[in-house]
């Protein structure tokens, strides 16, 4: 699936040179679980961007089934992620003005899908993480959890290859963690994507099969066979 | 999703695109009271030159100006003077023709027959000076260095000669009024269209040279003449067929006979002093104009442009500020309001960076981003050009609607204009050059026309792009990764 070779982020601002990511070697098989962590400002979230095709890299290369998503032009970078990739992001990120379903919507109009099976989709998605009854509510009328679960209906609806989560419960309580990380690995099983998360959570970074740890822009991989 | 996300942001927004579109009215309506204001100018002007040139005239052909007449021109009384003590009365009426300069009749024809001239009438202005009352030894004088028989003033105006003047034995009255010679044949022009006869009727086109007289309803009323009663005009009597009043301001004329009448009484047998041309094509004017200039010598040419350059008075002034003033007020305040709506949309963009990059890591394309933006700022504009038209219509109503008086003094040198001086009592023009000058009130309206509304409707969809042009640009240029960023 994934196949990342000497990945490199460099930020310039001014004078100032930030090396988000130094190298980065790293392989991700199909249907593969792997979790991120590491320090603030190690690059987890630079390195999400690249395997997301968000960005490209400075130096390396991004395989994504053979593809270089590197080499890739903006639109065809554009169509691997309506197609391919879904995201969760830690601020859920949802439309404020759009409902629920709306919201969910928004995945499938890149796809170009007819706006009948559209609103159909969008809410069966929406029925998978137990929001039948929210259809028609605005993301600010929902609980922070609510609305990660909206957040994760939108990222599944288009049936993507990656899942990819970026501490998609760093801004929920307690109680509301475990049922967002119930509701992603209940998607990972059923729908059998590759799933990356990065968090912070270190109960979660224990239960996970594969463990990688980013400091200073350089990987660490750690298999987990107890998990 | 284009028109549901376009119809959610504009609700839940409604205070940002209030403030967009509201900026954008104030600069749409602006336009359409200003431009309504201006075309009420014109219109204005437009009853000013109607009020001297009759409807359907474009422009008036006269004897181009020649330098002063000889003397014989001038008017001349003669009196015999009485005993004293005696109290005969005598009146001697005086027809001048005015300005002094005519035209051979044949010249109409001669103008009829030029390109581009649909129709065209010529028409005798007099000018009638009757002096009355009873002398004593002694002789008429007019004014203080004159002396035995009187001369008119060589040249320029003179005062107002009327009232009772005593000296020298004499004890009289001066007494002036216009008489235009009209064309009974051809009705539909001339600078009788611009009254109508609420009294009696007017010429029949077979009293071509009939003893009868239409009078301008203020002269009749002030000379207490109605329909039936008797003018006589240099013992000539005529009978009053009918009483005009004019549509708007003064009349041409305090009273009107059949040209050929007039042509007797100012013994200038087939002269007319004025041509009223009517062209064919209305926006062909000028052509026509220079074409009886270079075909026919000797005459100036007068159109309702020339015409409209010698109108002031608080209507040219008020008509100069809604142009100048008006115009590029209107335009600064656009300017500013597709500013103010181009930075405010820009502005909106960057509060939704993550927004729209969360929509591009979603897999929208570039420019489906930059649509919605561009859409909002659209229907922003149309918002703002509802408003504006709203607005705009409302200012030009309460203009109409308290209708402000606005004076024009029409000045035509050179013997332009056929309209003669005021009624009776009012100054005269002295011989040689004539100086016609009109004084006139007319309500301003302002009227809002159709093209008003395109072209405001037209800028409130430019605005409208402006700002969206600057949104979008903004909204192009965001990355999808700007997705991940932090909470701003
Ligand atoms: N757009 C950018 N421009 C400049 N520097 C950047 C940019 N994005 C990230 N960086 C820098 O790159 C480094 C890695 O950032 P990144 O966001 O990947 O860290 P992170 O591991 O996700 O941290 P956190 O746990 O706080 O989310 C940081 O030093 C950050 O300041
Ligand atoms: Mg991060």
């Amino acid at each position: 699936m994934y196949e990342l070779r000497g990945v490199t982020k460099r930020y310039t601002r001014g004078k100032e040179t930030v090396d988000a990511l130094a190298g980065i070697d790293l392989t991700i098989g199909d249907g593969d679980r792997l979790v991120i962590q590491g320090p603030t400002g190690g690059g987890k979230s630079t390195l999400l961007q690249m395997l997301g095709g968000l960005d490209r890299p400075t130096a390396g290369s991004v395989e994504l089934d053979g593809t270089d998503m590197a080499k890739l032009s903006e639109a065809k970078l554009t169509k691997v992620r309506s197609e391919n990739i879904g995201f969760v992001f830690q601020s859920f990120n949802l439309i404020p003005t759009l409902t629920a379903q709306e919201n969910v919507e928004t995945a499938l109009v890149p796809l170009r899908v007819k706006t009948k099976e559209r609103r159909e989709r969008a809410a069966a998605a929406l029925e998978s993480v137990g929001l039948t009854e929210r259809l028609g509510h605005l993301p600010a009328e929902l609980s922070g959890g609510q609305q990660q679960r909206v957040a994760i209906a939108r990222a599944l609806v288009k049936q993507p290859k990656v899942l990819l989560a970026d501490e998609p419960t760093g801004n929920l309580d307690e109680s509301m963690r475990d049922e967002i990380m119930d509701v992603l690995e209940a998607m990972w099983k059923e729908h059998g994507l590759t799933f990356i998360m990065v968090t912070h959570d270190s109960a979660i970074a224990k239960k996970a099969p594969r463990l990688a740890t980013i400091r200073k822009g350089r990987i660490t991989v750690k298999e987990n066979a107890g998990a | 999703m284009f028109f549901t996300y376009l119809r959610r942001e504009l609700r839940r927004r409604r205070k940002a695109a209030l403030v967009v579109a509201s900026g954008l009215a104030l600069g749409i309506a602006l336009v359409i009271v200003v431009s309504s204001v201006s075309s009420g100018m014109e219109k204005a002007q437009g009853k000013v030159l109607q009020s001297l040139y009759g409807l359907g005239t474009d422009m008036t052909v006269t004897k181009a100006a020649a330098p002063t007449s000889s003397s014989s021109d001038r008017p001349r009384f003669n009196f015999d003077a009485q005993d004293n003590g005696s109290d005969k009365e005598q009146s001697s009426d005086r027809v001048m023709v005015q300005g002094f300069q005519t035209l051979a009749a044949s010249t109409v024809s001669k103008v009829d027959s030029q390109k581009g001239v649909a129709d065209s009438v010529g028409g005798l202005s007099l000018q009638v000076i009757r002096v009355n009352g009873q002398f004593t030894r002694g002789q008429f004088q007019q004014n203080q260095n004159g002396g035995g028989n009187q001369q008119g003033g060589p040249g320029g105006a003179q005062p107002s000669p009327q009232g009772t003047v005593k000296g020298g034995g004499a004890d009289f009255d001066v007494n002036n009024y216009s008489v235009y010679g009209t064309d009974v044949t051809k009705p539909a022009l001339g600078p009788l269209t611009s009254s109508k006869i609420t009294s009696g009727r007017t010429f029949k086109t077979s009293e071509t040279d009939a003893k009868v007289v239409v009078a301008d309803k203020s002269y009749a009323k002030e000379k207490k003449l109605k329909v039936g009663s008797t003018v006589t005009i240099k013992s000539v009597k005529y009978k009053v067929i009918g009483i005009a009043t004019p549509d708007s301001g003064d009349a041409a004329a305090n009273l009107y006979i059949p040209l050929k009448q007039a042509q007797t009484l100012s013994d200038s047998k087939n002269k007319v002093t004025t041509i009223y041309v009517k062209a064919s094509d209305s926006q062909q004017i000028s052509s026509v104009k220079s074409t009886i200039q270079k075909n026919i010598s000797g005459t100036t040419v007068t159109t309702s442009a020339d015409l409209a350059d010698t109108v002031s008075g608080s209507l040219s002034t008020a008509s100069s500020l809604a142009s100048n003033v008006g115009k590029w007020l209107s335009i600064a305040v656009l300017v500013a309001a597709f500013l103010v709506a181009g930075l405010l949309t820009s502005s909106a963009v960057s509060r939704r960076v993550r927004e729209f990059g969360t929509l591009k890591a979603l897999g929208w394309k570039s420019g489906r981003v930059t649509r919605q933006v561009v859409g909002e700022a659209v229907v922003n504009g149309l918002v703002g050009g509802a408003l504006g038209i709203a607005l705009g219509l409302a200012g030009a109503y309460v203009v109409t609607e308290i209708s402000p008086t606005l004076q024009a003094q029409v000045g035509s040198s050179g013997g332009g204009a056929g309209g003669g001086p005021g009624g009776p009592g009012g100054g005269f023009g002295g011989p040689g050059r004539q100086a016609a000058s009109k004084a006139l009130e007319v309500a301003l309206t302002a009227p809002v026309s159709l093209n008003t509304i395109v072209v405001a409707v037209a800028l409130a969809v430019t605005g409208g792009l402006i700002a969206g042009a600057f949104g979008g640009w903004r909204a192009s240029r965001l990355r999808p990764a700007d997705a991940l960023r932090r909470v701003e």
